[in-house]
């Protein structure tokens, strides 16, 4: 308590550490890793291909990017309380094959989006109450509802694309609003709520608490198992977001699972300094992540490196970004 | 011992609790006067960790009754007690590592602020609050904004401490709290704890230390074998007296 390490460290909280300090310390470099990689992408690929900053391309590319942001913050929750949702990509196929159902019926679009929605939102429900409730590890529980649901969507839609012709999505699509299209002004609304949520509630602190030490948040009498069944809640709930904009997108509903989707949406987490240990989160973090895996993807498809070389460069960078977080104190 | 003084904080009379053929303790008398530092020594398995589960509603007694702050103990839960005003101090903390000192002296009683239907945390009122806090009880720490990780488990262990108090608890109930602590930390936590009794909080403590429970205590209940063996005042006991109370050589 009085004693002196306690007083020097005092001394460095209070006035700042100076810029080369700060350079030399690994755990800058952790905590700052997405955008350090996304400023380090954009600078590298402007240079290799000056087509990548132009207006188009940069605007194409968080067009191309607010899927995966939405789903990325739907996976922060969930990591947050030290789990993971493996059926996030399964959700959103579900949701879309929902939402073309329900269109295709007859309904009007407005009640396609809010049953998919729903249905979603009900998925991670449910797999966080059975996680709770049967105290079965996240990983098994969303392993087996990635696998059930991705069963219904093919049951449902007979394994037929659903076209979803909505004069409202087509403008949700293609129409834009000050510089940015809608897709990307809903994620940076995510963004946002997700932000406040995190920050400056106390369901924010609940779940940073059940992440960290989930005994001990019981003992001062937080409800972890509540928590943990929001935060997949969110997450289902974020899933059906990306699956509206995914339909919107490409104009039908598809009965096949985005793999990449699950893959980019954990990856942009772990690249987002978030501890798959939990109690440890932020939300512009696994955003600008989410940033970075596109511009990546959209830098390499401009310098027309083959699209099978992608995936192996996002593992790449995503290892990387794991073994830098080590130095993260 | 029969009536329970007025002064009593908690008072219990005739408490058993046995878990299945395993007898923890049978019929034992004890309390706690207000504002005064109440120890509970006793060898291992005298039955002192149970008797303090049950007061603070881990356990429920088989027989017996508590009485706190003059009603009938009511709790079943721990979150009874403590809606009650009885802290416990616990043995591992129940701090969260990740989360900062402030964050943790207001865990789960966040302070908010209301728009609409909104509840926002009042970040701001909640420092200010941690620092009085930690000050009121002269608590050092690097810095409110610190994790918890951070710091050496004296300073952990005074987080613990201040929370409960700060809490407005009527009682604050610790087990062990320097247990883990080097020589250095363990006199801060004392320090500590004498503040506590200056500002007239009622503590019980449960402790192995005999030099520290003469020390820190008013009152000083022995347990043995399950049974509660002798009662003395701190400051007309000796050391070699408690041994022999805890080892039933008297």
């Amino acid at each position: 308590m009085n004693n002196a390490p306690a007083a020097h460290s005092a001394g460095a909280e209070e006035s700042r550490p100076s810029l080369a300090a700060l350079l030399l310390d690994p755990s800058f470099w952790a905590d700052w890793a997405s955008i350090v990689g996304l400023v380090g992408l954009v600078i590298v690929f402007g240079i290799a291909q000056p087509v990548f900053l132009s207006v188009a391309n940069l605007q194409a590319l968080l067009l191309a990017a607010a899927i995966l942001v939405v789903l990325s913050i739907g996976q922060t929750f969930v990591v947050a309380t030290s789990g993971i949702d493996l059926s996030l990509a399964a959700a959103v196929m579900l949701g879309a094959i929902i939402l073309g159902l329900v269109n295709a019926a007859g309904h009007g679009i407005f009640i396609a989006c809010v049953l998919a929605l729903l249905a979603t939102s009900a998925i991670g429900f449910l797999n966080g109450l059975i996680i709770t409730a049967g105290k079965i590890p996240d990983f098994v529980v969303t392993l087996g509802t990635l696998s059930g649901i991705t069963g219904l969507g093919l049951i449902l839609s007979g394994g037929e694309p659903t076209m979803v012709g909505s004069t409202f999505l087509l403008r949700l699509a293609s129409g834009s609003f000050g510089p940015f299209g809608y897709p990307v002004w809903v994620a940076i609304a995510a963004v946002i709520v997700a932000h406040v949520a995190l920050y400056h509630t106390r369901f924010g602190v609940h779940l940073l608490a059940t992440g960290g030490q989930v005994e001990s948040a019981g003992a001062l009498g937080i409800r972890t198992n509540r928590v943990k069944i929001a935060a997949y809640t969110i997450s289902g709930f974020c899933a059906g977001i990306a699956a509206i904009l995914l339909v919107a997108r490409i104009g039908s509903a598809e009965p096949q699972i985005n793999t990449s989707l699950l893959l980019n949406s954990v990856a942009a987490v772990v690249l987002g300094g978030v501890s798959l240990f939990g109690g440890r989160a932020s939300i512009l973090g696994p955003a600008i992540g989410a940033l970075m895996l596109t511009a990546l993807v959209n830098g390499l498809t401009l310098l027309n490196v083959s699209a099978f070389y992608q995936p192996l460069a996002v593992g790449a960078i995503v290892v990387l970004a794991a073994l830098i977080m080590r130095y993260q104190k | 011992m029969s009536a329970a003084s007025s002064d009593a904080i908690i008072a219990c009379e005739g408490l058993s609790k046995h878990f299945g053929g395993v007898r923890a303790f049978t019929d034992v008398a004890f309390q706690a006067r207000r504002g005064e530092v109440t120890a509970v020594i006793g060898d291992n398995g005298a039955g002192k960790s149970t008797l303090i589960r049950c007061l603070v509603g881990v356990h429920v007694p088989d027989a017996g009754s508590i009485v706190f702050d003059g009603r009938q103990h009511p709790f079943s839960n721990p979150d009874g007690a403590r809606k009650a005003g009885i802290e416990t101090v616990h043995q591992n903390l129940a701090l969260i590592d990740e989360l900062t000192v402030a964050q943790n002296l207001f865990l789960n009683r966040e302070l908010v602020r209301r728009i609409g239907p909104f509840a926002f945390l009042d970040r701001k009122a909640m420092r200010r609050e941690a620092r009085a806090m930690l000050s009121r009880l002269s608590i050092n720490v690097p810095s409110i904004n610190q994790r918890v990780r951070r710091l050496s488990g004296g300073q952990r262990q005074a987080i613990s401490i201040c929370r409960a108090v700060g809490s407005g608890a009527k009682l604050v109930v610790m087990d062990e709290p320097t247990a883990a602590l080097g020589v250095q930390e363990t006199a801060n936590v004392e320090a500590l704890i004498r503040r506590l009794r200056d500002q007239s909080v009622s503590v019980i403590l449960v402790s192995h230390n005999f030099d520290q429970v003469r020390r820190l205590s008013d009152q000083i209940w022995v347990m043995r074998a399950g049974k509660m063996a002798a009662t003395v005042r701190a400051s007309e006991t000796t050391g070699n007296e408690l041994v022999a109370l805890v080892t039933g050589a008297a």
